[in-house]
């Protein structure tokens, strides 16, 4: 039955599709979806209805009218790149695909702006900016491939957060469709939002609450210079400890990145930085501004770090050196990738001062679970990545890769942390939100959510749990899966 | 110290089973100043006071509500410390709540951002008289929608705020004022290329024919900026001067209008004004009916004239009912600071 009205409605849906976009613009068949199944995550995969992949704000506008008057779910793409199944399709709805939106609109060096359009990628406005003497801060591992659209939706992060913030830090207005398709600008061309400050509550909303078709960031002066220090430590409590010692000496790193030992090696083996292969841990300490300013803190920091107990201290002398020294860091995913068939990236944040314990805890963790575990870790803000590795191929491998993730979430949790801190929740981590709220802030999150998109089209049974209105839900039409 | 979130959200509950409307205040600071005026019966937040956690290696400060932001300034000083901020302190009554309420931030806004930045969670009543909590007390955070953000600026129409989690910042090693006399249309011109040059600027604005501008962060860098740039060393007041609306320019009875802009728009003619923010602050004075602002900026009656008027500006109709929504989301009988924020929104 479910079935039969699904058809139904992908053919309805099809033929009015057919008359908002072109051909090439439509994606039908089965095997032609099968790029769209999944975003970064893989584990979680779904066909959608149908892949629609608008080339204008206008094609974007019918799409969504359409689907509202056939109450189909929409669910929005950027790059694909997300890591917590934020983009994952829809079985019963379209996935909006927003990559041919890639214009970069309007450049504006006195007000340090740029105008884009989602499918922009993020080192893409970095590159436009440049010959102005200008960049894009937020600078997630994925910024050769991930569209700021996405980014806006993640609120996304990367080794710079600690000084020059997220995404949400670094936006100044964008363009969103609602649900019905009626544009909205929100924030100004100022630094302040007229009336409530909807740009910061749709940043980081996964796609729930509308669709963005224009973003205007904030772009900084590219700094005078930049260096970096690499320290390796013999344990992984006195790397900690450095750590908070450089913040408790005021210095404000443009980027504080610790890896444990196994991060370390497959990096090295990756990357061939000139990692140090026996320490427990390996600071990178990146100090940005002008000159002066720069060498200033980087002999402060080397003491720090000495003082420490640092058995290896290395600064770069050149750019050259500098970006070896972060392609380590940058590549270690990929380099945990040739060392394990799969793995899982978590995300939880914990304050810093919890570091030792928690991955004190993951190593634990990892024996109960045995499966091998590597940890990068933005230090700086205290955003852990554990790179859980497992045999995709294995049933049960997934299944203990899955629970191991759970717990280093609850974990975060426990000691006053979040599950996540720029991956997003997507449908990957819906059921620890209620490890991190109670019923009450869940129903205010839903209640948000109504309020902009009142019949849960958009993206439903991702990012938050819906428990009010549950019973009403699944009896709307293609809702019969999720949420 | 005093917790007093049983006895508020108490308070607010009996308001919601009467259908009461409540004006939340804390230190009465802020009555006359951002928002339209609310007539309702007041609920002191005042007295939910004290400092519940700093954390100075983590760079975190959670408080209640009613915390004076100068308290906050002594405990952060202890650490070498502070708001990065820079919020008014309105004679030692302006509130940690009220600040975030009022989305107030000063002369460093461009560049170390505003409490709107700086909010990492926020435990609030909303209007059913539910104690909540969103956020929390760690720098990055995206699990959920970001309800900590989105009270900066509501002007306590989305909840009460009971507690506040902030990031804060090391105080910077040096800071250096630097004034140049000249006309706004220079002045601008020269906020707008500084700003986007790497020095370590936190402050830019032009009043009284003179423009100042601010170099904070390391001795060295700031010395050799400041070298660069020329310009007479003068004292720091003008900064506070500016963030507590207290240089001669706010005084009078004149209506003080506040435009949000971008630094690169045109200077408006014919106006008494001051320029803050590298430019994306104007301060204006007087009546301005003949002036209409660029598509995109933001105009404000910040304080004097008809607190009875549409204070905050229109909105557009599908912002506006976006913006309704939200607040019934929160408050559905509509009796958290009334009319406060706009005359339409129930």
């Amino acid at each position: 039955m479910a079935n039969e009205l699904t058809e139904a409605t992908r053919q309805k849906l099809l033929s009015r599709l057919r008359q908002i976009l072109p051909a090439d613009c439509l994606v039908s068949d089965r095997e032609s979806q099968r790029p769209f199944e999944c975003d970064g995550l893989a584990l979680y995969r779904e066909l959608p209805l149908l892949v629609a992949l608008p080339e204008t704000t206008e094609q974007v506008q019918a799409v969504l009218r359409c689907c509202h008057d056939l109450q189909v779910p929409v669910v929005a793409r950027g790059s694909g790149t997300g890591l917590c199944a934020g983009a994952m399709p829809h079985p019963e709805g379209v996935l909006l695909g927003l990559s041919k939106l890639n214009r970069i609109i309007e450049i504006d060096p006195l007000s340090r702006s740029a105008r884009v359009q989602p499918g922009v990628t993020n080192l893409a406005i970095t590159a436009a900016a440049a010959p102005y003497g200008f960049y894009y801060a937020p600078d997630p591992s994925s910024q050769i491939a991930c569209s700021i659209g996405g980014n806006v939706a993640e609120n996304s992060g990367g080794v710079h957060c600690l000084k020059y913030g997220l995404t949400v830090h670094n936006l100044l207005s964008m363009e969103m469709l609602t649900v019905e398709g009626e544009r909205v600008a929100l924030g100004s061309s100022g630094l302040d939002s007229p009336g409530y400050d909807l740009m910061a509550l749709v940043t980081g909303s996964e796609g729930l609450l509308g669709i963005v078709t224009e973003v205007t960031v904030k772009l900084l002066p590219l700094p005078e210079t930049a260096k970096v220090i690499m320290a390796g430590f013999d344990s992984i409590r006195a790397a900690g400890d450095a750590v908070g010692a450089v913040i408790a000496a005021g210095i404000i790193p443009a980027g504080l990145e610790m890896m444990d030992a196994l991060a370390v090696q497959a990096a090295e083996d990756f990357a061939r930085a000139g990692y140090p292969r026996e320490a427990a841990a390996v600071l990178l300490c990146e100090l940005d501004g002008t000159a002066e300013e720069v060498d200033q803190h980087i002999n402060a920091v080397k003491d720090i770090f000495a003082r420490h107990g640092a058995s290896t201290l290395r600064v770069s002398a050149s750019e050259a050196e500098r970006e070896l020294l972060w392609k380590g860091r940058k590549s270690a995913f990929p380099a945990v990738g040739r060392i394990s068939a799969d793995y899982y990236c978590m995300d939880g944040t914990i304050p810093r001062s919890q570091v030792s314990h928690v991955l004190e805890e993951i190593a634990r963790l990892s024996a109960k679970y045995q499966l091998r575990c590597a940890n990068v870790f933005h230090a700086g803000d205290g955003n852990l990545h554990p790179l859980i590795m497992f045999d995709g191929g294995c049933v049960e491998q997934i299944q203990r890769a899955e629970q191991f993730g759970a717990e280093i979430l609850e974990l975060s949790v426990a000691v006053g942390g979040c599950i996540t801190g720029e991956h997003g929740v997507g449908l990957e981590k819906l059921a620890q939100m209620q490890s991190q709220f109670s019923t009450g802030e869940l129903h205010q999150f839903e209640d948000i959510k109504a309020a902009f998109d009142p019949t849960l089209t958009l993206n439903p049974g991702k990012g938050i749990p819906i428990l009010k209105r549950c019973q009403e839900y699944r009896a709307l039409p293609g809702r019969h899966q999720h949420g | 110290m005093a917790d007093q979130s049983e006895q508020l959200r108490d308070a607010v509950a009996v308001a919601a089973a009467g259908n009461q409307a409540l004006y939340i205040r804390g230190g009465d600071s802020k009555r006359d100043v951002c928002g339209r005026a609310c007539a309702a019966p007041a609920l002191e937040v005042g007295g939910h006071t004290g400092i519940l956690d700093y954390e100075p290696d983590e760079l975190v400060l959670s408080a209640r509500a009613g915390t004076r932001i100068s308290e906050l300034q002594q405990a952060l000083d202890e650490y070498n410390q502070v708001l990065p901020f820079e919020p008014p302190v309105y004679a030692g009554r302006a509130t940690l709540g009220g600040t975030l309420a009022c989305n107030l931030s000063g002369p460093a806004r461009p560049w170390l951002g505003s409490i709107r930045d700086a909010v990492l969670g926020v435990q609030i009543i909303n209007g059913q008289a539910q104690l909540l909590n969103f956020g929390g007390k760690v720098m990055k955070n995206v699990a959920g929608y970001d309800v900590s953000r989105l009270q900066a600026g509501a002007l306590g129409t989305l909840g009460v705020i009971t507690q506040v989690h902030l990031k804060v910042m090391p105080r910077p090693e040096a800071t250096l004022t630097l004034a140049y006399e000249m006309p706004a249309l220079r002045a601008l011109d020269i906020m707008r290329t500084r700003a986007g040059q790497p020095k370590p600027v936190t402050g830019a604005c032009w009043v009284g024919g003179r423009l100042y501008l601010r170099l904070s962060g390391a001795q060295s860098a700031v010395q050799h900026t400041a070298r660069q740039w020329g310009g007479d060393p003068v004292a720091a007041d003008i900064w506070e001067q500016l963030r507590e609306q207290q240089h001669p320019f706010f005084t009078g009875d004149a209506p003080l209008w506040r435009l949000s802009i971008a630094p690169g728009a045109a200077l408006a003619k014919g106006v008494s004004q001051c320029l803050d923010w590298g430019g994306a602050q104007r301060w204006m004075r007087g009546d301005l009916q003949g002036y209409t602002p660029p598509p995109g900026a933001h105009m404000s009656l910040f304080a004097g004239g008809d607190r009875n008027s549409e204070v905050r500006g229109e909105l557009e109709p599908v912002q506006q009912q976006l913006q309704q929504r939200l607040k019934n989301a929160f408050d559905p009988q509509g009796i958290l600071n009334p009319g406060r924020l706009y005359s339409w929104m129930t």
